[in-house]
């Protein structure tokens, strides 16, 4: 593998006498979004503020690039950090506060700063906060702003304390939305600290689980889905359970083992039926309309499917940032068919209620653009001796158009 | 084989501890101010570094305007109100002796030698010093100059740096104020309300001043920003690091600590400077 971008070697930091990380272990790969995980208080913001040179570690070594970090100039670095609390500067307003780095670390003129702040501050839904006070926003909107800070001067690495903190789901994925699309389009590495699970999966290339003063896990989001250890009970099974509650439905990990469950008990029946659904033009959509317009005809379309097959007994999980399967236990094609095209019906109304949703983005944007969301379907058959991930990748191949969502003006659709 | 230490019977020992405890205490103290003695001249002298820096013009004129210009007002009035008391109060002592001549030149050189910086200083801790503290404690407690350094910002630079420079410029020049104004009080009692003859009292304060008392009073004004504004500062930059209290009260002890400790090192300062200077 690639010589890790950062990496931590048996890093130990105390407070006043008390450990918060004994002999960390961990490596971060460039390009890619890694994600810390853990409970609040073990230690996940010190190990964040360690990478930026904000704390220096008792014992042990970090290495960037595979060079000592303590022997780097902290100017030197191409970072920007996203705190938790924002630690925005509360006497300077929105644009001020965005245009600091730039002002201060750059030779660039008046006018350059100007054009590159607004269009942070577009890209970012800040139009109508540009003059005002950190105190005169909410803080949905406080995060953004440090959001487009923490970017505007196009950085290599973003270090993402908590993003998402004190936002409603909605936001939440927005925001987790927003990381996952600009890190494709800027390429920079992101390392972030949330309790987001599973959202934060379908965003991050790898996994760091922080328990008990160390790195217990580190990998893929797959590979975690294996990871058995204590870790899983405590953290991730209850900050799931909440997940299932808000939008009905699994997490990938419980998706599997009801699978497996159904698999051993027979519940699957002869052959049984898996479908995929996924959403194509979503950064049109969060592009023109915004973010949370985006989340919103995500999060429309996860908790319809939960809706919809768990009343014929089905079972669904979202795998990706757009995507979504569903098993139909004891269904053939035939059946799953029908069944199908009855959710299409259903979906009609689903549409109104996102199209309404736009409506009122586009009139807040001040926006005539329309863009189009595609939701495509695949079916596959699937046998109980068969591997799941075969059978949805035979599903994902399968996948045909099955409605279009556009905007016309003032929320009409077809 | 190295013995194993004999328990300590904790009973007995706590008389000793009792006769040793103020002690330890007092010496914990004295390494404590030592070692903020050193790290705030350390601060001090980066500070002063980081003031030719470049970006820096702008951010001395603002401090200027807060420090300087937002003083002026406070430093008139009580500049007015010291030399009219000063001038009642020399009045009446120097006309037990028929002296009551003199007034001109008691008052000018008391403003321009001693009260005129001294009290200027104190005035500008108790009004600027102590917003400076809290603005900069409220930055450490929020992160912000944590967000400073990972912007690639130097807090140094961006905070201190301005504020020295801007407090070494606007001391002399309020404390010139200062003495001017007081000097004209001096004249409202002395001469418009107690009777004292005006070019007698003009005559005086032209003929007593010479130059060098002016340049001593801007000397100590100038030693007495350089204390004030690192006394402050200090006090604001490292507000998280108090082990007496966290957060708002951090920033709020912090403050109280900054205009005592800052006043308290004008007064001594002024004797230092003024044994120097005589």
């Amino acid at each position: 593998m690639a010589t890790p971008l950062i990496e931590f070697k048996d890093v130990s930091k105390r407070f006043n006498g008390k450990t918060v990380l004994e002999r960390v272990n961990l490596q971060i790969y460039e390009g890619e979004v890694t994600t810390i995980i853990g409970l609040s208080g073990t230690g996940k913001t010190v190990l964040l503020k360690h990478i930026i040179g904000l704390h220096k570690p008792d014992e042990g070594t970090i290495l960037f690039r595979g060079q000592p970090l303590d022997r780097i100039r902290r100017g030197d670095l191409p970072m920007s950090y996203m705190f938790q609390g924002n630690a925005l500067f509360d006497s300077m307003t929105v644009f001020e506060n965005i245009a600091l780095p730039l002002q201060e670390t750059t030779n660039l003129g008046h006018d350059e700063i100007r054009r590159r702040v607004m269009t942070r501050i577009e890209q970012m839904e800040l139009a109508d906060a540009v003059h005002k006070y950190p105190s005169e926003i909410s803080g949905g909107m406080q995060k953004r702003v440090a959001l487009a800070r923490a970017l505007v001067t196009d950085p290599q690495i973003v270090l993402f304390d908590e993003p998402t903190t004190g936002q409603d789901p909605v936001r939440k994925n927005a925001i987790l939305g927003m990381i996952a699309q600009y890190q494709r389009s800027f390429g920079f590495t992101a390392i972030l600290v949330s309790h987001e699970i599973p959202d934060v999966y379908f965003i991050s290339n790898r996994i760091l689980a922080l328990y008990g003063k160390s790195i217990v896990f580190q990998g893929t989001p797959e590979e975690f889905e294996e990871f058995d250890h204590p870790f899983k009970e405590e953290v991730v099974n209850s900050l799931e359970g909440l997940q299932r509650e808000l939008t009905g439905l699994h997490s990938r990990r419980q998706f599997k083992l009801r699978y497996q469950g159904q698999l051993r008990g027979g519940a699957l029946g002869d052959a049984y039926a898996v479908a995929v659904f996924s959403l194509d033009g979503l950064d049109a959509v969060a592009g023109h309309l915004g973010h949370d317009a985006a989340q919103e005809a995500l999060r429309s379309l996860g908790i319809f499917l939960g809706k919809h097959f768990g009343a014929v007994g089905g079972f669904s999980t979202r795998r990706s940032m757009n995507e979504y399967v569903t098993v139909l236990p004891s269904t053939d094609r035939a059946e799953a068919e029908g069944i199908l095209g009855e959710y299409i019906r259903d979906f009609q109304g689903q549409e109104q209620a996102i199209l309404d949703i736009w409506a009122s983005a586009q009139r807040h944007s001040g926006t005539e653009l329309c863009v189009e969301l595609t939701l495509l379907a695949g079916l596959a058959q699937g046998r109980p001796d068969e591997d799941i991930d075969g059978v949805i990748e035979s599903a994902r191949r399968d996948r045909r158009v099955i409605s279009r969502i556009r905007c016309i003006n003032q929320g009409e659709g077809t | 084989m190295t013995p194993l230490p004999n328990p300590v019977d904790e009973s007995r020992r706590s008389p000793l501890r009792w006769l040793a405890d103020p002690f330890a205490a007092t010496g914990r103290r004295a390494i404590n101010w030592v070692n903020n003695l050193g790290a705030s001249t350390i601060f001090l002298f980066l500070g002063f570094l980081r003031i030719f820096r470049s970006r820096q013009i702008m951010k001395v004129l603002e401090q200027l305007y807060l420090i300087g210009a937002g003083s002026v007002p406070i430093i008139v009035l009580v500049g007015l109100f010291t030399g009219m008391v000063l001038g009642l109060q020399s009045y009446h002592a120097l006309v037990k002796f028929g002296s009551q001549g003199a007034l001109g030149t008691l008052v000018a050189l008391s403003l321009i030698r001693e009260l005129g910086p001294v009290l200027t200083a104190i005035m500008i801790t108790a009004r600027a010093g102590s917003a400076i503290t809290a603005e900069i404690g409220s930055q450490r407690i929020s992160e912000q100059i944590d967000a400073l350094g990972t912007m690639r910002i130097d807090p140094l630079r961006y905070l201190i740096s301005p504020r020295i420079a801007a407090s070494v410029i606007s001391f002399p020049l309020l404390t010139a104020i200062f003495d001017v104004v007081g000097i004209i009080g001096g004249y409202i009692s002395g001469v418009i309300l107690l009777g004292v003859n005006a070019g007698t009292y003009l005559y005086r304060v032209e003929s007593s001043v010479d130059m060098k008392d002016v340049t001593d009073g801007f000397i100590k004004a100038m030693v007495f920003a350089v204390i004030v504004t690192t006394v402050c500062c200090y006090q604001g930059y490292f507000a998280h690091m108090r082990t007496d209290s966290y957060g708002a009260r951090a920033i709020g002890r912090s403050t109280t600590a900054a205009v005592v400790i800052s006043c308290v090192l004008i007064l001594i300062a002024d004797y230092v400077v003024t044994s120097l200077l005589i």
